[in-house]
């Protein structure tokens, strides 16, 4: 340090200013904001749409009847809430996705575990899988219901199809990028193939896979949706369904509403998880 | 409890290229030896198949007087990075090995608090028991490689594999790695084979110096180290030192060279 002020003589010194603090630009590339600016950013990209869709009813250039208002839409929740059995679709709807959601977990994360771990299994599984994952679970819709009825299980069968094949895959990739020293540190202290598996492979890869159920659920939704506008009595894609046929524009927006809340609940519940189950991911 | 390691006319071939090419190598008992060459000598190959994680295609290899058919747990190795257990805490890293049922039934296992004794020291010997509960994220490259010898050395291996350990590392945490591998070592009597691609890495720690040679790999030379063990940094300064480390630096230099002219033959031949 000493030396570099002899060397930096006054006179050679341009004429620079001192300022006390500097920020990086709002607009860096990969730069942080303050949480608080994060938080009013989100408020305002939130809130944008909303005056928008606020707008375009109070101008009354689109007929209420295709654009129903907020209002309408919030008045509309009400009363299904108190009388039009918002409570039964709900559940409805919810047991139909973790029914599905869990039957696919159940079956593709050991054969994802395998997968990702032997290559006689990635043989035999893999390439099959492949096949059918590029086939669209919606098309799988009239088969369900040839197969399995309109009742229950043709839902929870489309969402099986819709996700089983993906997740089985997503699974093994991530069991694949387990760090081979990991896996080779254990075998030179002993470790059977069984404890490799159990003891190593399984907990390092647990953080991503909780991550692709996290994706998968997602897509469980929409599969649902799709099953119970085909074919349903009860849940919240038919209630949408239902109330385009009696032109309920309010309904349709709050049925939307509500099922973008419900993923935006579960994807929040699952990051939580995330943070509770995996703590060491932190870093320092 | 240290073993000795015997190889003989050790071949091995990933595809058509001839990796190792009848290696032929003895390590006596608590002996430290340090593997260097040029890359592509297959010193990393060779350590492989001393832990087990490759087959050799011909030869014979040894540990004590039983052959080599897989890893063990009388081999542990320590490798270049990301070999810890992030979900375990530095404990659970250390302890990992004695919740296997490979050594459920040793002496470690069997005696009261032995298990958790050793742990302790372990750790008091690489300087982290302040840190015990630390998950590796939390820890710096160099500290995370002194748990992964601590881990290795848990259930008293008889040889210690170390595949160029600090290689990642910054040159002032190596000299201090290095130090306490030599410490470590003397304590614990363990027979280390130590792969480097640091001539002057492989002089300060090694009593014996394998030189190998790329294009096939073979060993080309071995060199003895004229230090006792409690060597300490003022040798890397001694004339001797110095001398040694340009006789093996020139001699790594003419194995690349020659495995060139081997190339050229065979391009133009």
């Amino acid at each position: 340090m000493k030396t570099d002020r002899v060397s930096s003589t006054p006179a050679e010194r341009p004429p620079l200013s001192r300022r006390r603090r500097r920020k990086a630009p709002l607009w860096s590339i990969r730069g942080q904001v303050a949480p608080h600016t994060y938080v009013i950013m989100a408020c305002i990209g939130i809130a944008v749409p909303f005056l928008a869709w606020v707008a375009v009813n109070a101008l009354g250039t689109v007929p209420r009847i295709f654009m129903a208002s907020p209002t309408d839409v919030a008045l509309r929740f009400v009363s299904w809430l108190s009388n039009e059995g918002f409570g039964a679709d709900f559940w409805t709807s919810v047991s139909r996705v973790s029914l599905g959601f869990l039957a696919s977990l159940a079956l593709a994360l050991p054969l994802g575990l395998l997968s990702g771990t032997f290559k006689p299994a990635e043989a035999l599984l893999e390439p099959a899988m492949d096949f059918v994952r590029y086939m669209p679970a919606v098309a799988f819709v009239p088969l369900m219901l040839l197969w399995c009825g309109v009742g229950e299980t043709s839902k929870v069968a489309v969402i099986f199809v819709g996700t089983f094949f993906q997740m089985l895959l997503m699974f093994a990739d991530d069991v694949r990028r387990v760090p081979m020293q990991q896996i080779e540190a254990a075998q030179t202290m002993g470790a059977t193939r069984r404890e490799v598996v159990y003891r190593v492979i399984f907990p390092s890869a647990a953080p991503a896979m909780l991550t692709t159920c996290r994706i998968t659920l997602g897509w469980a939704w929409t599969y649902l949706v799709v099953a119970e506008m085909v074919a349903a009595n009860s849940g919240l894609g038919y209630a949408i369904l239902k109330a385009q046929r009696f032109l309920q524009t309010d309904k349709i927006f709050a049925g939307l509403i509500v099922i973008g809340v419900i993923g935006l609940v579960q994807d929040q519940v699952l990051r939580g998880l995330h943070k509770v189950l995996f703590p060491y991911l932190k870093g320092r | 409890m240290s073993k000795g390691i015997l190889i003989e006319d050790l071949s091995k071939s990933f595809g058509a290229t001839l990796v190792l090419d009848d290696v032929s190598l003895s390590i006596a008992p608590g002996e430290f030896v340090t593997i260097v060459g040029a890359s592509g000598c297959g010193k990393s190959t060779l350590l492989r198949i001393l832990a087990g994680l490759e087959m050799a295609d011909s030869g014979v290899i040894a540990c004590g007087d039983k052959e080599i058919t897989g890893p063990g747990v009388e081999r542990a190795m320590v490798f270049q990075d990301y070999s810890l257990f992030p979900w375990l805490s530095v404990m659970g890293n250390v302890l990992f090995s004695r919740r296997l049922a490979a050594n459920a039934h040793d002496n470690l296992a069997l005696e009261r608090d032995a298990e958790e004794k050793r742990a302790a020291l372990l750790l008091s010997l690489i300087g982290l028991s302040k840190v015990k509960d630390a998950y590796p994220t939390q820890l710096s490259g160099g500290m995370r490689q002194r748990v992964a010898i601590a881990r290795a050395l848990m259930s008293k291996p008889a040889v210690l594999l170390m595949d160029e350990p600090f290689g990642a590392l910054d040159a002032q945490t190596r000299e201090v790695m290095q130090d306490l591998v030599l410490e470590v070592a003397r304590n614990e009597g363990t027979t280390v084979v130590f792969v480097t691609h640091d001539v002057e890495e492989a002089i300060y720690l090694g009593s014996r110096i394998v030189l190998m040679a790329p294009y096939p790999g073979r060993v080309d030379c071995i060199y003895d180290v004229p230090f006792s063990r409690n060597r300490d940094m003022s040798i890397r300064i001694a004339p001797t030192f110095l001398d040694l480390k340009r006789r093996i630096m020139n001699r790594v230099r003419d194995t690349v060279a020659n495995s060139f002219d081997g190339v050229d033959q065979a391009l133009t031949g």
